[in-house]
C-alpha cells in the first residue's frame, strides 16, 4: 500500500507497510496482519529480556534526539517499589512531520501494541499517548482502537491472559507546540500549563506524576514489536552505511517539490535519490533551493550539501544538518529565502513557552528584525544584531525551543547572506519584485 | 496548533484580541453546569485514569468546550471545584493552550495553517478566500451573522497535504482556494 500514494519500489515499508489500508485500522483486520503477536510473546518474556533485542537492534528515538531507545529503557530500574510510567509522544507538531499521524490514523493497533509492550519491558502498568488536540482524525481512530483492545482483553487488568495489568489510555493536547517537549508533554499531561522542567532529575529519575518514566516517539514505539517479531539482527541489517544507524525511517516531505507525502527507507539511503526518485524531483520549470531535512528545528541545507547527503544520523550531521524527526521541507527557487526564515522565525515566537527570558525575547525580537529586512526597512548593522541575538539564544535555556530559532537564522546568513543583503540595499525584497514584473 | 492572533500590536506575546466584547458571556448566575447527568458520570470515568484529579484538568476543558463552544469564567469556576483547584489555577492553565476558546466564536471555527511548508504553497491565499467567502473580512474576527470565525493557525500537521484547513472537528487536506466556496456550501 503507501498514502498519499503507493509505496515506490525502493521504500523498505515496515511501519507504512498498510497505510492507506482501512481493513487495517480494525483490530480483526490488525490481528490478520500478524498484529498483537509480538505482545503476546512479550508478555511471557522478563522485561530485562525485551529491553537486551531493543538495545541490541539498535534502534533510536525517532522523536528528533536520537537517543537509543534500548539504553533509555534501561534506565527505569525494576523493583524500585514506585509505579512506572511510559508516555507516548503523539504530539507531532515540528513543522515539516507528519509520520505519526498516519501511523495513528492507518495502523492504530501498531502502536497500541507498541506502548503496552514498551510498558511491560520498563515495569509500568499504564502507558499515556499524549496526542495534539489538532489531530482530530488520529485521536478518533486511536480511542476507537483502545476501546477494541480493552473489549478484546488485550488490555486491561490481564492483559492477552498473562496475568499482567497494562493499561493504555489516549489524553488529548490542546494546542501548544511546546507540549512536543518531553517534560513539558508531562506538565501538560499532569494538568499544568506546557512549561518544560529543568533537568536533571530525568524523567526515568522523576518524570509524570514525581515517577520513574519512560517518553518514547510514536515511530519509535511502532518499530518495537516488528523488531520483537523479527529479531535484533533484523533490524540491525536494515542499514546502508553507519552501522550506528539502523532500521527503516519514515521521511515526510513537503513544501516545493513534486510528490510530497511519506515515504519509509532504509538507513542511510541516498538523499540526492530519494529527492529526484521517490519524490519525483522539482516542481514543473523550478530547481531544488534549499532542504530543511529533518523538521524545522535543523540546519538549512543548500540543494548541494543535500544532494551529498546519506539519510541516517550519521550522514546528516555530516551534511551539516540532522536527521531530526524526518520531516523533509523543500524550498525552490521561487523563494525567498529571508521570507521563509523569518516565517520560521515566527512560529518560535508565537509556539515560546515564555518561561526563559533568551526564548521569549529572542524569538520575538529576531522576528521583528527579519521582517523588518524582508519588507525592506532593513539596516546593514541587523545582521549583526541577529547572529549576536542567536548566540545569546543557543544553549543558554531550560528547552531548546529557543536554540531552535536561531538555527534558520545562522543557517540563513551563512549560506544565503547575499539575499539578506540584496534586501537591506535595495530597500524591498528583490524576489517579490520578480515575482510582481 | 496555536491559534495566530490577527495583529499583534504589543509584541508577538501580546494576548489575541477579543474580538466578541458583545457576544453574550455568561458570567455567573446565568452559568449552565456543565458536569451534570452523563457528563458528570464521563468526568468520573476519566478520572480514575490518573492518580489525581489535577490530570483530569485537559480533558474537562475540553468536555466544557464540547458542550458550551467555548470556555466561560464560570465554567473554569465549576472545573475548579470538582478537580478541588483554584479557578485562578484553572484559567492560569487555560490561557496557555491556544485551542481552548476563552470567547465565544463563530459556530463554524476555520484554522487555515500557514506555517512555512504550506506558506510555500499558497496557504495564505486559502486564509484570504476564506476571509473573502465567509464575510470575515479580518483575521480573528466572527461574521456578521454569527457563523465563522477565520484564524490562521501554526503548523497543522499536515505538511505533505497542503493546504490543511480545520473547521471545528473536521480537517480538511489540500485545500486551494477555489476549493473554499464548494467547502462553505458544505456547512449549515
Amino acid at each position: 500500500m503507501g498514502y498519499p500514494h503507493k509505496s515506490h519500489p525502493r521504500e523498505t515499508p515496515v511501519l507504512s507497510k498498510h497505510f492507506g489500508d482501512p481493513e487495517a485500522r480494525t483490530l480483526a483486520g490488525w490481528r490478520q496482519r500478524g498484529g498483537y503477536r509480538a505482545l503476546e510473546q512479550a508478555l511471557g518474556m522478563a522485561p530485562a529480556d525485551i529491553v537486551n533485542v531493543v538495545k541490541e537492534s539498535g534502534l533510536r528515538g525517532r522523536g528528533g534526539a536520537g537517543f537509543p531507545t534500548g539504553l533509555k529503557w534501561s534506565f527505569m530500574k525494576p523493583g524500585d517499589g514506585k509505579p512506572h510510567y511510559l508516555c507516548c509522544n503523539a504530539d507531532e507538531s515540528e513543522p515539516g512531520t507528519f509520520k505519526d499521524r498516519e501511523i495513528m490514523r492507518w495502523t492504530p493497533h501498531a502502536l497500541i501494541e507498541g506502548c503496552a509492550l514498551g510498558a511491560h519491558a520498563i515495569g509500568a502498568e499504564t502507558a499515556y499517548i499524549y496526542i495534539r488536540g489538532e489531530f482530530t482524525e488520529p485521536l478518533r481512530v486511536m480511542e476507537a482502537a483502545v476501546r477494541e483492545a480493552y473489549r478484546d482483553g488485550l488490555l486491561g487488568k490481564n492483559a492477552m491472559s498473562s496475568g499482567k495489568r497494562v493499561d493504555v489510555h489516549v489524553h488529548k493536547g490542546a494546542g501548544a507546540y511546546i507540549c512536543g517537549e518531553e517534560t513539558a508533554l508531562m506538565n501538560s499531561l499532569e494538568g499544568r500549563r506546557g512549561n518544560p522542567r529543568i533537568k536533571p532529575p530525568f524523567p526515568a529519575v522523576s518524570g509524570l506524576f514525581g515517577q520513574p518514566t519512560t517518553i518514547n516517539n510514536v515511530e519509535t514505539l511502532a518499530a518495537v514489536p516488528h523488531i520483537l517479531t523479527n529479531g535484533a539482527q533484523w533490524y540491525k541489517e536494515m542499514s546502508l552505511s553507519s552501522p550506528k544507524s539502523t532500521g527503516s525511517k519514515l521521511f515526510s516531505v513537503c513544501g516545493n517539490i513534486r510528490k510530497p507525502g511519506n515515504y519509509e527507507v532504509t538507513m542511510g539511503f541516498p538523499f540526492k535519490e530519494f529527492l529526484y526518485d521517490l519524490c519525483g524531483g522539482p516542481l514543473p520549470g523550478r530547481k531544488f533551493k534549499a532542504i530543511i531535512p529533518g523538521g524545522s528545528s535543523v540546519p538549512i541545507q543548500t540543494v548541494e550539501e543535500a544532494e551529498a547527503t546519506l539519510m541516517d544520523y550519521e550522514g546528516f550531521v555530516a551534511g551539516g544538518t540532522m536527521l531530526g524527526s524526518g520531516g523533509v521541507i523543500v524550498f525552490d527557487d521561487s523563494q525567498c529565502m529571508v521570507k521563509q526564515i523569518a516565517r520560521l522565525a515566527r512560529f518560535y515566537a508565537h509556539e515560546s513557552c515564555a518561561q526563559c527570558t533568551q526564548c521569549r525575547e529572542g524569538t520575538a525580537w529576531t522576528t521583528r528584525i527579519l521582517e523588518r529586512i524582508e519588507n525592506g526597512d532593513g539596516v546593514m548593522d541587523d545582521l549583526d544584531t541577529l547572529m549576536e541575538i542567536g548566540e545569546n539564544m543557543t544553549g543558554k535555556t531550560i528547552c531548546v525551543l529557543s536554540d531552535s530559532c536561531a538555527t534558520p537564522v545562522f543557517s540563513g546568513l551563512q549560506k544565503w547572506r547575499h539575499e539578506f543583503e540584496a534586501h537591506i540595499k535595495q530597500k524591498r525584497c528583490p524576489m517579490r519584485s520578480a515575482v510582481a514584473a | 496548533m496555536s491559534a495566530a492572533a490577527p495583529k499583534e500590536e504589543g509584541g508577538l506575546h501580546a494576548p489575541a484580541r477579543a474580538s466578541h466584547e458583545d457576544a453574550g458571556h455568561s458570567h455567573g448566575n446565568n452559568h449552565t453546569p456543565v458536569f451534570t447527568g452523563e457528563r458528570r458520570r464521563q468526568l468520573d470515568e476519566l478520572l480514575t485514569r490518573y492518580p489525581n484529579k489535577m490530570a483530569g484538568l485537559l480533558p474537562a476543558l475540553w468536555m466544557a468546550q464540547d458542550a458550551q463552544g467555548w470556555v466561560s469564567d464560570a465554567a473554569m469556576e465549576e472545573i475548579a471545584g470538582l478537580l478541588e483547584l483554584t479557578p485562578a489555577y484553572v484559567k492560569g492553565v487555560v490561557t496557555f493552550y491556544t485551542m481552548y476558546h476563552q470567547h465565544p466564536v463563530g459556530r463554524h471555527f476555520v484554522q487555515v495553517c500557514t506555517t512555512s511548508p504550506c506558506g510555500v504553497c499558497g496557504a495564505e491565499e486559502v486564509a484570504k478566500a476564506f476571509l473573502k467567502h465567509t464575510g470575515c473580512g479580518e483575521l480573528g474576527v466572527t461574521s456578521p451573522d454569527g457563523k465563522y470565525t477565520v484564524i490562521e493557525v501554526e503548523c497543522l500537521g499536515a505538511c505533505g497535504f497542503a493546504t490543511p484547513v480545520m473547521i471545528n472537528e473536521d480537517f480538511i487536506e489540500s485545500v486551494t482556494p477555489e476549493r473554499v466556496p464548494e467547502i462553505l456550501a458544505k456547512l449549515r
